[in-house]
């Protein structure tokens, strides 16, 4: 398990895994070396919304792009919370953190949606809230042989919970319950109803042969060059 | 004889150099005047079962090389000037977590994109201490295309004896030049791969190590050992700590394991120096040019030597003490404003007048150039060394285009 820095990124230090907590941003890339070089080991990278799509970004879609066999489990809480509270690529517009006292001025990415235009072969999104879905996604993500990311709809009651006024973390779960929807409900709601939710389960799962595969063939292409 | 002589650029001998070494991992990203370094891995590696990537970014090939190594994969990454700059952070966490891994910057004209075609030195400061903190870290110096080759399986056996990165200086001309190498002679070049684990896992500490060596076995990710890795400052369990003696007893761990190795690691070639009253201290392609000069001056009678250090990082501070007590001056000739000078004057401790030489014209030292400045150095030291009539720093062409 591979992480960057940050609040999502101190989970490889509870596992009982060969665990590596690498530099901001950067676990994608070392992911890519453990992962080109040992190709039979399971690769899963934790990471946050601040780690993987601001100074991580570049790295997020070239991976996707590559399809290459790792899973992200990406713990999004709308904000830099390790640093207390800047705000981050998910901020949604008019959210308040330190770093935007009058409200933020930027859109926030659509996570899933990113991911899956950049490549991707598996997407979902599950939230802290419906603990007990997300270890399925989590399974499923890493069964798929190719990118895999799970968002997560995390909550930091600190930070985002307090400086927006939406309460403690219970409160925080409760929002994340009243604004999830499956992609069934969605199919049968208004653009209006659906304009303050966020859909959950699988997004997106389709088959593409990954990086590790395509490589294979490259090696042997070289070594009969050489016969 | 061995009858296996290759006619070879330095980069071409630098991507061959690290496939003998046992390099199976290569993440890069394009940069002039090393690109070539990546093109002939990409095509070479995978014809011996290893790989090749052409990563997002300068930053992220720097990731993945010491991703590969810690999963057992001997891995390098090669560069110049403005990238070297963007792979300075993970290069910290390399050293810091102790990460064997080669990373090569053929030195071009800086700062900024400066000069992407011409060759430089100034770069030899940025491989000390590019990145931040107190980290070990060893560097060579190329002055030609076989060291390319040689110097780079010199810098892979460093690195994993160590388990520190190693940074292999080069420069445009040495990287872009053909010459003759014996690659048949450099067959028997001993291979060092990283010392593994004796203990089974479950007594594995990942950075415990033993007081003679300072350097932790490593157990390659995917082995059996599960063991925590992180860029915080961390105790021999791998887990992080802020006690301050385990603080404390890390960082003198890391110094010590190359300080208290000097001499191995040290490598310099040392010419003319028995009886010189003048050594000239030059590295690189300079050091070329430099030995030239020094022959031809001992042809015109001055007794000048030469140290040419093939590791400039740990300095060789004990030879330039030692040469300093008996010469009456040197001379370091450096493609930049002045950089190993400094450490030429504090290694010599004012036991010998110490005059630097710079060449940022972006061309190459001519041996006359270096001559110039022997003969003038001599006939400043033999006529009283006077402060006032001191040889200044002013490089050679400088010179010619101000007559």
């Amino acid at each position: 398990m591979v992480s960057g820095i940050g609040c999502s990124s101190r989970a490889p230090g509870y596992v009982d895994f060969n665990t590596l907590h690498t530099t901001h941003g950067r676990a994608l890339p070392f992911a890519t070396g453990i992962k080109l070089a040992k190709p039979e080991m399971t690769v899963i990278v934790v990471t946050g919304d601040g780690d993987a799509t601001a100074i991580g970004g570049n790295h997020l879609i070239h991976a996707a792009r590559r399809n290459l066999d790792l899973t992200v489990v990406l713990f999004n809480n709308s904000t830099y919370g390790m640093t207390s509270g800047q705000y981050s690529p998910t901020t949604p517009t008019g959210a308040f953190g330190t770093t935007a006292p009058y409200g933020n001025a930027e859109q926030p990415f659509d996570i899933c949606n990113l991911a899956e235009a950049a490549g991707a072969t598996y997407v979902a999104r599950g939230t802290t809230y419906h603990a007990k879905v997300l270890p399925n996604l989590i399974e499923k993500a890493i069964s798929n042989k190719g990118f895999s990311l799970v968002e997560t709809i995390t909550q930091c009651p600190i930070y985002f919970g307090r400086m927006n006024k939406i309460g403690n973390s219970v409160e925080m779960m409760k929002w994340q319950k009243e604004h999830a929807v499956t992609k069934k409900q969605a199919e049968t709601m208004s653009p209006e109803e659906l304009a303050d939710k966020f859909i959950i389960g699988e997004l997106c799962h389709k088959t593409k042969p990954d990086y590790c595969e395509l490589y294979d063939r490259i090696i042997e292409k070289a070594q009969a060059s050489i016969k | 004889m061995s009858g296996n002589i290759k006619l070879m650029q330095g980069n071409e001998a630098c991507a061959e150099g690290a496939i003998k070494a046992g390099c199976r991992f290569f993440a890069g990203y394009p940069i002039t005047p090393s690109s070539e370094v990546a093109e002939i891995l990409a095509r070479r590696l995978p014809q011996v079962g290893g790989k090749f990537i052409q990563m997002e970014d300068e930053i992220a090939s720097m990731a993945a090389v010491c991703g590969a190594s810690l999963a057992g994969v001997k891995s390098m990454t090669a560069t110049s000037g403005p990238g070297f700059s963007l792979k300075q952070e993970n290069l910290g966490y390399a050293s810091f977590t102790e990460i064997p891994c080669v990373v090569v910057n053929v030195m071009r004209g800086g700062p900024s994109t400066g000069s992407p075609t011409s060759p430089a030195q100034g770069d030899v400061m940025q491989a000390r201490w590019g990145t931040h903190g107190d980290h070990p870290i060893i560097v060579l110096s190329c002055s030609s295309v076989k060291d390319m080759y040689e110097l780079t399986i010199r810098s892979f056996n460093l690195s994993e004896r160590f388990r520190v990165p190693v940074i292999l200086l080069s420069d445009e001309i040495v990287a872009h030049m053909r010459e003759r190498v014996d690659v048949g002679a450099l067959e028997s070049l001993e291979i060092f791969n990283r010392v593994k684990p004796a203990c089974p896992p479950e007594e594995y500490q990942p950075y415990e190590a033993s007081p003679e060596t300072d350097v932790p076995p490593m157990a390659n990710f995917g082995e059996g050992y599960r063991y925590h890795i992180t860029g915080l400052t961390h105790d021999e369990s791998g887990f992080t700590t802020q006690k301050p003696h385990k603080v404390a007893e890390l960082h003198e761990r890391l110094h010590r394991k190359i300080e208290n190795h000097k001499d191995e690691i040290i490598e310099t070639r040392n010419y003319y120096l028995d009886d010189a009253q003048i050594a000239v201290f030059a590295y690189g392609s300079t050091a070329r040019s430099a030995l030239r000069a020094v022959r031809e001056a001992r042809n015109r009678g001055i007794k000048a030597g030469l140290i040419q250090p093939v590791t400039i990082w740990p300095f060789p501070d004990d030879l330039v003490h030692q040469v300093a007590s008996q010469v009456d001056a040197f001379i370091v000739p450096e493609m930049n404003l002045g950089m190993m000078v400094r450490e030429v004057e504090r290694a010599a401790h004012g036991q010998a007048e110490v005059i630097g030489q710079s060449l940022v014209t972006w061309e190459l030292f001519t041996p006359a150039q270096v001559l110039s400045k022997i003969e003038e150095v001599f006939n400043w030291v033999t006529s009283g060394s006077t402060s006032d009539s001191k040889p200044s720093r002013t490089s050679g062409a400088l010179a010619a285009a101000t007559e």
